[in-house]
């Protein structure tokens, strides 16, 4: 193994490297952000009274999460173009539009961890007694109040160790949107092992890389977790 | 929609199916069988034996399954040993190395659950097997074992379905699965919500398949649970 061909600057594919791993953490965190938007709406329409409502969301997680997540990107990366053309042209715009790689890539791991983070969301909510909403009820709390004060705090306990699951999926997930052409790690990785014929040096700090970023954001969510769990006893 | 290309679609992927499965059941079946063994190892009181199945779940549980993928199709060939040695014949062919990084990565995996499972057998059966003079192998093989695998399954049914899902990475080494096929054609006809439908439903077909079978598997290993009717 050749460790020169990773140093820093010109010569070396180090700061390349890096720079492509700052892409995989944007975009895990963009996708990990369109997730959790997507679950607010996912875990109300599971919770709704009527059903089709509840049909429309049990429909997307249960095709979301039973299909591989490459052809979902691939028909986000093929279909996405066309879909935004299609509506632009009820507009009045009839040029070519081309998605950002970045965009789509986010777009479709986001719908991904949707599907996941609406499973953790909608199980943290229903964790909560219903006892302590009677409570809050019959102290004269309105809806928003109820929502704010005895929901949000709990949910967001319940809910940490399972959203902290899914962004590790949703980070690893990150390395397939290489088939879109955007530089992350992955087609980093690729183009340089490409131009030097060095693949095993090029996967194996692709790797490092992920280890990293798992390892850390581990890491923080434990300290996380025990921050939201600081008024809980234990036994 | 274009049904007409929906319905032409249907047998071309098909064919597809077979590699799918061939993947799926060769390295869940191989990967099942290491996972017992990483299990054992994660469980035992040497240092040295533990610190391995650690560092080994630690990696391919922390890394992305392409990149193992990737490293062990495009990687391996960097050493120019391993191009001169007999072993070369099965590292050149892209199945052979994803038959090797599925299983790799599913051990890893099934090794965790199957030691949650092991980890949730109550102190008191092992107590009482020990009691009547089981020891060593008969007592994993009586006792322990048949126990964890039935609390394991749930949680084992689901990492099939990752499985299932995973194998349409190896499309990218240039085997032709569902997804390989799946992207050639939606290259080729540029329709890439018929194309995704069609590919979408075989996918759901499986893991619908495996999701009752390990149902099955669950009521038949929990008639004590049952209830009387």
């Amino acid at each position: 193994m050749d460790l020169e061909l990773l140093v820093l600057g010109d010569e070396g594919w180090g700061d390349e490297m890096l720079r492509a791993a700052l892409v995989t953490l944007m975009v895990s965190l963009t996708a990990m952000g369109i997730g959790l938007f997507i679950s607010i709406f996912g875990t109300l329409s599971k919770l709704s009274n009527k059903f089709y409502v509840r049909l429309i969301a049990d429909v997307y997680t249960t095709i979301v999460r039973g299909i591989p997540e490459l052809l979902v990107i691939y028909l986000l990366f093929f279909g996405g173009s066309n879909a935004v053309m299609s509506v632009a042209k009820l507009f009045g715009y009839h040029g070519y539009i081309e998605l950002n790689a970045f965009v789509i890539g986010a777009i479709a791991i986001g719908a991904i961890s949707g599907a996941y983070s609406t499973e953790v969301i909608r199980g943290a909510f229903l964790a909560v007694p219903r006892g302590q909403i009677d409570a809050a009820k019959s102290v004269g709390m309105n809806k928003f109040v109820i929502f704010a004060r005895i929901l949000i705090p709990q949910v967001l306990r319940y809910a940490l160790p399972g959203l902290g699951n899914v962004w590790q999926l949703t980070l690893k997930d990150t390395a397939l949107i290489m088939v879109t052409g955007l530089v992350e790690i992955m087609r980093q990785a690729h183009i340089a092992s490409g131009s030097t014929y060095s693949p095993f040096t090029f996967y194996i700090t692709a790797a490092l890389l992920y280890l990293i970023l798992t390892t850390a954001s581990n890491t923080i969510f434990n300290s996380a977790e025990n921050w939201a769990n600081k008024g809980v006893r234990r036994a | 929609m274009n049904y007409e290309l929906m319905i032409e679609t249907f047998p071309k992927l098909l064919v597809g199916l077979n590699i799918t499965i061939q993947l799926v059941s060769i390295s869940l079946f191989v990967g099942f069988c290491f996972a017992i063994g990483l299990a054992l190892l994660r469980l035992s009181n040497n240092l040295f034996l533990n610190f391995f199945a650690k560092t080994y779940v630690f990696y391919f549980r922390g890394t992305p399954l392409l990149v193992q993928i990737f490293l062990i199709y495009y990687g391996i060939a960097q050493f120019e040993f391993i191009r001169e040695s007999f072993v070369w014949s099965f590292f050149k062919e892209p199945y052979w190395c994803a038959i090797l990084a599925l299983t790799l990565n599913t051990c890893a995996y099934s090794s965790e659950i199957i030691r949650g499972g092991i980890q949730s057998v109550s102190f008191g059966q092992i107590e009482s097997a020990k009691s009547t003079g089981m020891s060593g192998f008969l007592l994993y093989r009586r006792i322990i074992l048949p126990i964890a695998f039935r609390q394991a399954l749930p949680a084992y049914g689901n990492e099939m379905i990752l499985m299932v899902k995973a194998t349409s990475l190896v499309s990218t080494i240039t085997i032709m699965d569902i997804t390989g096929i799946a992207r050639l054609i939606i290259a080729k006809t540029f329709s890439p919500v018929e194309i995704f439908i069609v590919a979408g439903l075989i996918y759901l077909t499986i893991n619908f398949i495996v999701t009752r079978l390990v149902n099955f598997c669950e009521i038949k290993l929990t008639p004590y649970l049952r209830r009387a009717n």
